[in-house]
């Protein structure tokens, strides 16, 4: 596969246009609108965390962005091309982006291995043995050497995402979207989980990443949105959003979210 | 509910959309008539066809034959009919008889193994045959002897056996938290089993159970073998007598016409379900 590295990177930037640009989307499942008026810029290396109560449409955001909701409006531009078009392929576009579900989503009948190679292997076309080593690899950095011949259900929740992190990464993708990643993990697991976000956002990954961890968006967040309703009612950088949030709404989220002393 | 009309990008979006739709539609339509087109006509320019024409499908015989055939399949539905709730009552007992763990049931779960394990290994039809001519010769008193009721009963006991291995599987799919938390609120296993095991596993193998539902309709034709009238005898008798096959298809036509509504009542349901299972996962 001669596709771009992961956005660790180190060679230069090859195109101009940023990674993703959202413009106008509307989603809505009937007369129910989830999204409305999202704009939304993502440059290489950016990170960028949506915020927002349950139901404010972050998860729907992300799973337009690899196309697995057909949005009602506006654009969604990856690498300067328009992929909400229908005659766009879907898992041409989905080849280019990671996902990480909160629920793991790993394939239980395979191994810890087998689920990383599965998309490199039968996707990108890599060849096994070299799927095999750069799966391996990954899998020990994030200290999982010792489970790649288990089934996934041997694994605790930490680990598992830690899997399901590496089998995003393997097929060595130009975005990674995370949604709500550390949600179902027990708060002492929490800790391993983002620490690998947070390794992979100082390499320079470009990430899209609903969260509920405030204090991981504030470290980590190029740019934080505030979902409220459908809606990106604020957006900036971590330092001025988490802690002088222009829109009373957003004041009222994060009064509810953050610990008294904040 | 808002003011929000669609952009002119996303119009021209649904047109392409449409147009996209509009052409696989096409595609679908297009192969369907070749692929089925093809095949008919294979089927018409061989050289036999009109020999096939005049004993399969002779629509003088298919007219006179009708009525005796229309007679004999009031058995098969009167048969499905009666077998089919006896059926569902005998699988359920059997497979919650073989999930008992009470001691004092253990011969009954015994039973239940030995019945599943052997009753799936008698082709149905030799079931048939034995219990319509065996039983009655045991002259039971109390309990009818005719040829129909026996032959009933091999079909129930048959697919009973069936039937008690989809509920079991199913019994089996509910995940053991289930029970675990129904025995945290003090139910006896029964009880759980009754109010939470049993109606989560019932819902979840209907779709199976249709599919055995549509089979035992059409196996309703396996009395014929005993001499019973039903519409399948009858059309034998009316083709032995004439010389042509042509009741055979319409006894066809019979069972087509009453197992297919069933099959797409199962597909409808299954894809129901799985919509909604879905949803829950999304």
């Amino acid at each position: 596969m001669t596709g771009p590295v992961t956005g660790s990177a180190t060679g230069p930037v090859t195109s101009p246009a940023p990674v993703l640009e959202v413009s106008d989307l509307r989603k809505a499942y009937g007369d129910k609108v989830v999204l409305a008026d999202i704009d939304l810029t993502v440059n290489r290396h950016d990170v960028v965390c949506l915020i927002g109560s349950s139901g404010s449409g972050k998860s729907t955001l992300l799973r337009c962005l690899n196309l697995l909701e057909q949005i009602d409006d506006g654009v969604v531009r990856f690498d300067g091309v328009e992929i909400s078009d229908p005659r766009v392929d879907p898992r041409e576009v989905r080849k280019r982006i990671g996902m990480v579900f909160q629920a793991f989503n790993l394939f239980p009948h395979l191994t810890v291995l087998d689920n990383c190679v599965l998309a490199p292997v039968r996707v990108h076309g890599v060849a096994r043995p070299e799927a095999v080593a750069r799966a391996t690899e990954l899998l020990s950095r994030f200290g999982l050497g010792d489970q790649v011949a288990k089934h996934p259900d041997r694994l605790s929740g930490g680990q598992q995402q830690r899997v399901a992190l590496v089998r995003a990464l393997c097929t060595q993708p130009e975005l990674l979207l995370l949604d709500e990643i550390t949600a179902a993990l027990d708060p002492e697991l929490v800790g391993d989980v983002l620490t690998i976000v947070r390794d992979l956002a100082d390499a320079g990954t470009t990430m899209v990443l609903a969260t509920h961890e405030m204090s991981f968006a504030r470290e980590v967040a190029t740019s934080v949105c505030f979902l409220d309703d459908g809606r990106i009612l604020e957006q900036g950088p971590p330092a001025q959003l988490l802690v002088a949030p222009e829109q009373e709404r957003t004041r009222q989220f994060l009064r509810r979210v953050l610990p008294p002393s904040g | 509910m808002s003011d929000w009309t669609p952009s002119a990008h996303e119009l021209e979006r649904r047109e392409l959309r449409r147009r996209q739709q509009l052409r696989t539609t096409l595609i679908a339509t297009v192969v369907t008539a070749v692929v089925f087109g093809a095949v008919l006509a294979a089927i018409l320019a061989s050289p036999g066809w009109p020999s096939v024409h005049e004993l399969f499908f002779n629509s003088h015989h298919a007219h006179d034959s009708f009525h005796a055939i229309l007679k004999g399949f009031w058995i098969n539905v009167k048969l499905f009919l009666l077998c089919e709730p006896c059926i569902l009552v005998l699988g359920l007992a059997v497979a919650l008889a073989r999930n008992a763990r009470s001691p004092w049931l253990t011969p009954l779960r015994i039973l239940a193994v030995v019945y599943t394990d052997v009753l799936r290994g008698i082709p149905t039809i030799l079931l048939v045959v034995l219990f319509a001519f065996g039983f009655p010769a045991l002259k039971l008193q109390g309990i009818p002897n005719s040829l129909l009721f026996w032959a009933g009963v091999a079909l129930v006991v048959s697919y009973g056996a069936y039937v008690a291995e989809v509920f079991r599987s199913g019994i089996d799919s509910i995940h053991p938290s289930q029970l675990n938390s129904a025995s945290a609120l003090g139910l006896s296993r029964a009880q759980a089993m009754r109010f939470v095991v049993v109606p989560q596993a019932v819902r979840r193998v209907v779709p199976p159970l249709l599919n055995d539902f549509v089979s035992l309709q059409k196996d309703t034709a396996l009395v014929s073998s005993v001499g019973l009238f039903d519409a399948l005898f009858s059309a034998r008798d009316y083709g032995n007598f004439n010389f042509n096959y042509t009741p055979l298809v319409v006894v066809a036509g019979f069972f087509v016409v009453c197992t297919v509504p069933l099959a797409r009542l199962c597909d409808w349901l299954q894809r129901r379900w799985m919509e909604r299972e879905r949803a829950g996962a999304l």
